[in-house]
Parts: structure tokens; sequence; C-alpha cells
């Protein structure tokens, strides 16, 4: 059952991916993107990460596709199509692409990774919360504090790059 | 750890997302499809994370951690990014790559 599951979701990565960078309309590109983060999040479901699926459906899918539209709707008439890309540059990027996939996979098929039987941890929320604020072996409280300023940064510069300029 | 699934599975489809993203990167010429290309391949770096942790180190949550600090990280990557080309548009009314020439020289 897992595995049939695990199949659809990896199909749907793969064929919204592929429309995400290929079609015309730009406002079905973010569509189709938000499609990917939906089946990513069901990935992260499937390994009983259910903190970070809920952080990847509300940060990413609510968040950044929304910002996206938005940015979509500012800048861009929806109605017109993108511009049409030259031959060459899309055979240069197949190309390119194609190799690095062959390389990549080639690598890790013959690789060998050793499958680990030990006990997960705990995943739940209060596990996640601890490990944030501990100071100890396996405590995350410096990259928490780290980030958190780096959020208030960006807050900040987001603010003054888009405030309108006196004239 | 996904029943009849091996990490084989997840890291192929996760390679094939990636060089997907970096081909949306090469090809397009809008600032905000590029953008789109980018969160693709963060994303399977993100599925990849969240694998190895879960397949080869499931004692630990270092992937997960990760994983979650990445999400936020591409938060602020994607509020600057806009805010940068939605002023780009306001100053030269198109976000098409190639307009872009004021600081060429």
């Amino acid at each position: 059952m897992e595995t049939i599951i695990f199949y659809i979701i990896s199909f749907i990565i793969i064929v919204f991916s592929l429309l995400t960078v290929t079609t015309k309309k730009i406002l079905r590109a973010a569509v189709f993107l938000l499609f990917v983060l939906g089946a990513t999040a069901g990935i992260y479901f499937m390994f009983n990460y259910n903190f970070l699926a809920a952080v990847q459906l509300t940060v990413y899918a609510g968040g950044i596709v929304v910002l996206i539209i938005f940015s979509i709707l500012l800048t861009h008439q929806i109605n017109t199509d993108l511009d049409k890309i030259n031959i060459k540059k899309i055979a240069l990027g197949i190309i390119s692409s194609g190799l690095g996939i062959f390389l990549v996979l080639s690598t890790l098929n013959n690789h060998h990774f050793e499958a680990s039987n030990k006990q997960a941890t705990d995943s739940t929320i209060h596990g996640i919360g601890r490990a944030l604020l501990s100071y100890s072996d396996n405590g995350y409280i410096l990259p928490f504090e780290v980030i958190s300023v780096l959020l208030l940064a960006t807050m900040i510069g987001a603010i003054i790059i888009a405030k309108k300029v006196e004239e | 750890m996904i029943e009849g699934i091996s990490i084989h599975h997840i890291l192929t489809v996760t390679t094939i997302m990636f060089f997907i993203g970096a081909y949306g990167f090469l090809t397009r010429k809008n600032l905000i499809t590029m953008l789109m290309s980018i969160e693709l391949v963060l994303n399977a770096v993100n599925i990849n994370f969240v694998a190895f942790n879960k397949y080869l180190y499931p004692e630990n949550m270092q992937g997960h951690f990760f994983s979650m600090f990445i999400i936020g990280i591409a938060a602020a990557e994607a509020a600057v990014a806009i805010a940068i080309i939605i002023n780009i548009y306001r100053n030269i009314h198109s976000i098409d790559v190639e307009d872009i020439e004021q600081m060429k020289y």
C-alpha cells in the first residue's frame, strides 16, 4: 500500500515539476509549483515527520506560493504568454541537466547505503521543541537564535527595498 | 522509513526534481519563474536531507532540523527576492533578466 502511494507521489512530483518549468502561462506555473510542494509534504507525512510536513504546508504552500502569485499579479499581465526560448538554449539546458542526472544516478546506483536499524527518536512537537531550545548535545539553540535574527533582518530589508522612494 | 521503498528510490526522485529545477533556471528568462525553479531545487535538497536522516541515522534528528532551517531561509529569500523584483518592475517596467542591465559596467 505504502509503495503504491509513494509511486503516486513521485509521479506527481516529477510531472508537475516538468510542467512548472515548461508551461507558457506564468500563473499556471505557480499553481503547478503548489502541487509539487504539496506532494513533498506527502513524502514527509510518509516518513512520519508530521511537524515538518505541517511546516512545509504552511510556509511553502501557504506562504511562498501566495507571495509568488501576488508578485505575478503585481508585475505581470496574466494573459500574456511568456517569451519563446530559442531552441539552442533549450537543447543546452536539456543536455546539461540530463548529463547531471546521468552522473548522479550512476554514482548513486554504485553506492551501497547501510540502512540503520536503530530506534527512531520521537519526532513529536514536544521532542522538537525540547531539541530546539536545548544547549546540550543535539540541541539547536544557536541556529535557532541565528535564524530569528536573520528573519528580523529580512523583514526590515524587504520593507526598505519595496518602500516607495520619495521624489 | 517507508515500507518497501529503499533510499535509492527516494534519491532518484529527488535527483530528477533537482535537475528539472536546474533546467528551469537555465532556460527561463522571467525573474519570477527563475525563483520558482530555485524553490524546486531547494525542495529536492530538503527531501534528500530528511531521507538520509530517516534511513541512515534515525537515532538523531539532524536532517530534520536542517530541513526546517532551510525552509525558514527559503521563506526569507523569497520575501527579499520578491521585494527586489517589485522594485525592479517599478523602475524599468519589465522583469526579464535581459532587460536588467543598469549595473552592467
